[in-house]
């Protein structure tokens, strides 16, 4: 995802050039193939089913006709608007708190670690070796009516609910948490390459420390947080897995939807559209937010 | 670090010094906290893999036991999923990081027309939402009339981990030197030569680095499996059916050992690297 091309490498390319021009196409064959079979021409597949009509309205069990029936997008978005804007609301909040969460620590570990970065880095990613679902269901542990985490909170006043578990704040929490590596690592990558003497430079122009951190850390590091923010938006707004092991069943998210109205209702058509509806929706975002900041590139 | 450069110059005041030191242990205070909190749900998958629950749910503390330990392997449908899981995660490993590395060794050392719509493809695959791929290909198998199962959940983990093991071995590749490829070309070793003994064995730990990330993403993947699996249970769908009913300790285990073994892996191969910057 992170693609700036070298400039040394360059020169190595261009004598390359003309020696036998098959060679990259030879090189590249059989993956893009694979993709071509199973990603692009899946989402072909996908876009028909969500055009097909149902042999008996209102009867999945009976089966669908190949069609082109556009409706099924509006009836899918009627029936399920409110998932939908929950799960980029949800992402939207686990993706700012895992940058706040993460910067600091990203921060840390650049600049201050000294001979323990590589360790550190190590220790970042470690948690997530041990399974998904495993991490997941340990904040049920953690989060727990009776547990220690809830209770104190709950004594300080903070808890409408009374309680953790089973509400939005432990779906949000679930996402900040399960997604954060996808955060440091690229903010991390882009503190790493900052040229620590341009700091300096700001220092020694009379900026005090924190207008050298805002005018010159933070500008430097943007490719960082665009790739963060998007390696986690991107897959908490399509998770299921937190909404359905932490939170209650008012917080599902178009996930939920698209897996049960696939797997269990077997309503094909509304579940490839709701499919198509959230992957337009984040491509989108994704294209306009890149724009936005100005860091082409990344892509 | 600004402190020494700064100190040359003038004595900082005292007030200026506290600051500093408050400041810069603040964010070390802070990296230690962020820290905690990742492993926190670690710590409780470990102190729970001791526990003797009472009833199915292994949630709240109940007596310290090895049980779990010492009779891993207790329950035969935990052994399954985990066979499962491992030779799914073995297979798709294989075959992702041979394509993968293929296409990033064609994406750095060529220019070709085409390869713009190469860097979407392989980007196009990390942009989308895990449901939307696991239901696109259930879409297609289903209109293919091919039966889900073993096959069909491979094939689906070597779609999404090649675009990982692009990125990853991609990165690597353009971190090399490219001179170091010149010299032996200039030392006469032919393009074959000079492939063999100076270009794979710097890329190596790149690909061996796309080949750990493949096996646990496709290890621990529950939402494209759960959508091409059929009737076959892999580890994580285990653990997510088991959710309901309540989870068995031996979970933890497997979980914690998992989380030691590949800690200790990482680790080695770091020592590894550094023995041999040094040597």
């Amino acid at each position: 995802m992170v693609a700036v091309l070298p400039s040394g490498g360059a020169k190595f390319e261009q004598a390359r050039v003309g020696r036998r021009k098959s060679t990259p196409y030879l090189l590249l064959i059989p993956g893009l193939a694979w993709l071509t079979v199973f990603f692009l021409v899946p989402l072909f597949s996908l876009a028909q089913t969500s055009l097909m009509n149902a042999r008996q309205p209102g009867n999945p069990d009976a089966g669908f006709l190949p069609g082109f029936n556009v409706a099924n997008y509006s009836s899918a978005m009627q029936a399920y608007l409110e998932q939908y804007a929950r799960s980029f609301e949800y992402a939207a909040m686990a993706t700012v708190l895992a940058l706040i969460i993460a910067y600091p620590l990203a921060y840390f570990i650049a600049f201050r670690s000294g001979r323990f970065k590589n360790f550190l880095l190590v220790l970042v990613v470690a948690p997530f070796f041990a399974s998904f679902l495993i991490r997941t269901y340990a904040w049920r542990t953690i989060l727990a009516d009776d547990g220690f985490v809830t209770q104190f909170i709950n004594n300080l006043g903070l808890l409408p609910d009374h309680r953790i578990i089973a509400t939005p704040i432990a779906v949000v929490a679930g996402l900040t948490y399960n997604f954060l590596p996808f955060m440091t690592l690229p903010l991390y990558s882009s503190l790493e390459k900052i040229d620590v003497r341009l700091i300096e430079a700001a220092g020694d122009l009379y900026a005090k420390p924190f207008t050298g951190f805002r005018k010159v850390t933070v500008p430097l590091s943007l490719p960082g947080v665009v790739a963060g923010t998007l390696l986690t938006f991107i897959p908490a707004a399509g998770d299921y897995i937190n909404a359905q092991l932490l939170g209650g069943p008012t917080d599902r998210m178009i996930g939920n939807v698209i897996d049960s109205q696939f797997i269990q209702i077997r309503d094909y058509p509304t579940a490839a559209a709701m499919s198509f509806v959230l992957l337009v929706t984040i491509l989108v975002v994704v294209t306009v937010y890149v724009r936005r900041a100005g860091t082409e590139e990344l892509l | 670090m600004p402190a020494t450069t700064h100190a040359v110059r003038y004595r900082p005041s005292a007030w200026m010094r506290t600051s500093r030191w408050i400041r810069s242990h603040l964010i070390a205070a802070y990296g230690i906290l962020a820290l905690l909190y990742l492993f926190l749900p670690i710590a409780v998958v470990f102190l729970f893999s001791f526990n003797k629950p009472v009833g199915r749910q292994n949630s709240t503390w109940n007596a310290f036991s090895f049980d779990a330990w010492t009779h891993i392997s207790r329950d035969p449908t935990i052994m399954n999923a985990l066979g499962i899981s491992l030779r799914i995660a073995l297979v798709a490993t294989f075959v992702a990081t041979i394509l993968g590395s293929l296409i990033a060794f064609a994406l750095v050392r060529y220019r070709f027309i085409g390869r713009s719509s190469t860097n979407l493809i392989i980007f196009l695959p990390m942009a989308t939402p895990e449901v939307v791929l696991g239901a696109s290909l259930l879409a297609l198998f289903l209109n293919m009339g091919l039966p889900l199962g073993f096959t069909t959940i491979a094939i689906a983990h070597i779609m999404f981990c090649i675009s990982f093991v692009v990125v990853t071995v991609k990165s690597r590749l353009q971190g090399m030197d490219p001179r170091l490829e010149e010299a032996a070309a200039d030392l006469y070793a032919n393009e074959r030569e000079t492939f063999r003994y100076v270009t794979l064995p710097l890329v190596a730990p790149g690909i061996a680095a796309a080949a750990l990330l493949s096996f646990s993403l496709s290890f621990d993947d529950y939402i494209i499996t759960n959508f091409n699996s059929g009737t076959i249970v892999t580890f994580p769908m285990y653990v997510w059916g088991a959710a309901q009913r309540g989870i068995p300790p031996q979970v933890n285990v497997i979980g914690s050992i998992m989380f030691f073994g590949s800690l200790a892996i990482v680790i080695a191969a770091q020592l590894v690297g550094k023995a041999r910057r040094k040597a």
